[in-house]
């Protein structure tokens, strides 16, 4: 088992190198830099900016310089935590990033239990009541809750809650919460505003683990090892649970890895429309502008998170199933 | 089927049987095909929504770049058949009253009884060219007076019912095309993980499992946040369906790289290699047509993902651009609670997408169970 942790972290290493490569190849993409951005807008209010003041200022930042000494310089930084300069919010990157990754985790990890507790309460439920009314409704919201975009789910219950409550449901704190230092209430506040985001991106990953979980329990329900045990006498629930349910389970935990990225994913779509102060905004104003260095470390994290997620589902795969380990 | 029983041959004694053992694979897909309902209900939808989408200045009212400061944010109007005189066979729309809010400005409508719009079928309208070739002004329906607005009017007063056809021109497609691209690239990459195994396939291995652990949405958003501001609507287009397959690849070049495993193995694709078959005529001739059913119902099941990527991209205002037409440009309009508080008919172009989401869906359910006709 040691071994196979071992052997798991030391192949994280070239992924991670790599992720880092292809998220600074990204940000470098768009023609120009944040100074082209910044100038158009400029001129866009009117306003003109000296371009020696310009070439100066693009000296200093070191947009000049060629690609790889840019990705040396930054990626080193990364490594001693310096994430570079936002020009945006004329800040250091390693001011801004660190609460709203901090909240988009919480946001993700608490939506990935509810994924997992729903869906496994529902995926029982149609399985063993195959065909009843239940299983036909649950299948019925599964497929649409898979069909419909994220970000229109989020605008669909923000009207219902606007038009049937007169709440306002968009982000994550009350206002005279929002800056207030980490208390007992303002957890409270948190837990108020939270479920939302996690129903908006739950949805598309607790249909599709209900049907996962479905199938593989009628599978298993269906092998002659539950007619056997079932013939000698052991209760149905108890059968249930000691054999077909941990089998059928093993999916939950082999993709997690993807669910997980899934669920950041939706998060930065669903934080844009809910205004949600975590990674989504930031990162579509840091994208739309340019500002290379905040949105690539976004991009950066956000990956990180989903291999650290990868790596924990592998792990706990190996724990289940003894046939991984020893392999 | 119709068989003579005056001439019973021995091995003829079932009809049916005997014909489920002549039909091709084909057949036999088609016949498990028909027996899904609900994948039946799919492809009747998907090609609906397909014709509607090729001839989408034929069946919408209006052109969907008319101004009309008229009718700014105009509700939906709904077809009647009936008045205070009784039923009329040709349907027909209220007018609208039109006020100004003192305090906001903001129109607002009123149904106005008194005016009464029929519909009349095949009128004359806006020019538009017939699939982008014959120059004509023929539309299925519309009004000869007045206005007819279905699904309501957006914050310019342009007619929403023949924004949304025309949007579908582009979110229906880009899902064909970004799946043709992953299709290609999936068996290309599958094809050589599977048949050369090894350190070929190890590293196209890490390689998926590279790309699918990044997550999709702010990957696509880097990408599409890189598109240069002054490019055409084409160039746009065809570069966010290659964003889009960039990561849509990756789950049919697994399905195709096991396919190649399992089926190396199996007794008909030796006693082909024992006859002397060529490599290329074992691939093409064998192992291509035993899987192909299976590739189509994964490719099915892959476009719904492309569809939401686009919606999602442009309604972030990252994918495309007006004055080209999406349903996820449409939905830009609809940004934030106030705007769907006031004018909750801006999210219909979402109704349109979850409903050819939900047909491919069930359209691929479908596909996928009728793929293997010699299963149980």
């Amino acid at each position: 088992m040691l071994n196979y942790i071992i052997k798991r972290f030391i192949y994280m290493i070239p992924t991670l190198l790599l992720i880092s490569l292809v998220v600074f190849i990204v940000i470098q993409l768009p023609p120009g830099d944040w100074l082209t951005a910044y100038v158009a807008s400029l001129r866009e209010s009117g306003d003109e900016i000296d371009p020696i003041t310009v070439e100066l200022l693009r000296e200093r930042y070191g947009f000049n310089q060629p690609f790889f000494t840019k990705y040396l310089n930054w990626i080193s930084g990364v490594l001693q935590g310096d994430f570079g300069y936002s020009f945006g919010w004329r800040k250091p990157v390693g001011e801004l990033i660190w609460d709203r990754l901090g909240l988009t985790l919480v946001v993700s990890v608490s939506t990935l239990l509810f994924t997992w507790i729903v869906s496994f309460a529902i995926g029982l439920y149609s399985a063993t009541h195959q065909y009843s009314f239940g299983d036909y409704l649950a299948t019925f919201l599964g497929f649409i809750g898979l069909a419909t975009p994220n970000f229109m789910l989020a605008l669909i219950l923000m009207y219902l809650a606007y038009k049937y409550f007169g709440l306002s449901v968009s982000g994550l704190f009350s206002i005279q919460y929002a800056m207030a230092p980490w208390s007992w209430a303002k957890f409270v506040d948190l837990l108020k505003h939270l479920w939302i985001p996690i129903i908006v991106i739950g949805t598309a990953g607790t249909a599709s683990l209900i049907r996962v979980l479905r199938a593989n329990l009628l599978d298993e329900l269906g092998k002659p090892y539950v007619v056997t045990a079932r013939a000698k006498g052991l209760s149905y629930l108890r059968l249930l649970f000691k054999y077909p349910v941990r089998i059928a389970l093993i999916p939950f935990v082999s993709t997690v890895g993807w669910t997980f990225a899934g669920l950041i994913s939706g998060s930065v779509i669903t934080g844009i429309v809910l205004n949600l102060p975590t990674t989504g905004p930031m990162l579509l104003q840091a994208l739309k502008t340019q500002d290379m260095y905040l949105a690539g470390s976004f991009l950066l994290f956000l990956s990180i998170i989903t291999v650290i997620g990868t790596l924990v589902s592998d792990l706990l795969l190996a724990i289940i199933d003894p046939r991984i380990r020893y392999e | 089927m119709e068989t003579n029983p005056e001439i019973v041959f021995p091995e003829k004694q079932n009809p049916l049987e005997s014909e489920i053992y002549l039909a091709s694979q084909w057949e036999l897909i088609w016949r498990r095909f028909k027996r899904h309902k609900l994948a039946i209900a799919g492809l009747v939808i998907l090609i609906i929504i397909y014709t509607m989408a090729i001839f989408c200045g034929f069946f919408s009212p209006y052109s969907p770049y008319l101004y009309n400061a008229d009718y700014i944010n105009a509700p939906p109007q709904t077809l009647q058949f009936f008045d205070q005189d009784g039923f009329h066979f040709r349907p027909f729309v209220y007018g609208y009253e039109v006020s100004r809010d003192p305090e906001t400005f903001r129109m607002e409508y009123q149904i106005d009884h008194s005016k009464k719009y029929p519909v009349y079928f095949l009128v004359r309208g806006d020019r538009y060219k017939l699939l982008g070739i014959w120059e004509t002004d023929l539309h299925l329906f519309g009004v000869k007076e007045g206005h007819i607005f279905l699904l309501g009017a957006d914050p310019m007063g342009r007619d929403l019912l023949s924004r949304v056809l025309y949007g579908a021109r582009i979110s229906t497609s880009i899902g064909f095309i970004g799946v043709f691209l992953s299709f290609v690239l999936g068996i290309g990459f599958g094809g050589i993980s599977g048949l050369y195994g090894g350190a070929i396939d190890n590293l196209i291995q890490r390689m998926i499992e590279f790309i699918k652990s990044i997550p999709s949405i702010p990957l696509w958003m880097g990408l599409a946040a890189a598109l240069p501001q002054d490019w055409t609507v084409i160039q746009v287009y065809f570069a966010i369906t290659i964003i889009l397959s960039l990561k849509g690849w990756t789950g049919l070049a697994r399905e195709v790289r096991s396919k190649f495993m399992s089926l190396r193995e199996e007794d008909f694709i030796l006693s082909a290699r024992l006859i002397g078959a060529s490599k290329t005529r074992i691939i093409t001739q064998h192992m291509i047509p035993s899987f192909l059913s299976h590739i189509i119902a994964q490719v099915t099941l892959a476009i719904p993902g492309m569809i939401l990527g686009e919606t999602s991209l442009s309604f972030l205002g990252l994918g495309i651009r007006p004055p080209a037409i999406s349903w996820g440009s449409l939905l830009q309009a609809a940004q934030n609670v106030r705007t769907v508080a006031l004018t909750p008919w801006l999210l219909l172009p979402g109704v349109f997408v979850i409903i050819t989401v939900l047909a491919f869906n069930f359209l691929g359910d479908g596909l996928r169970d009728a793929a293997d006709p010699y299963g149980k």
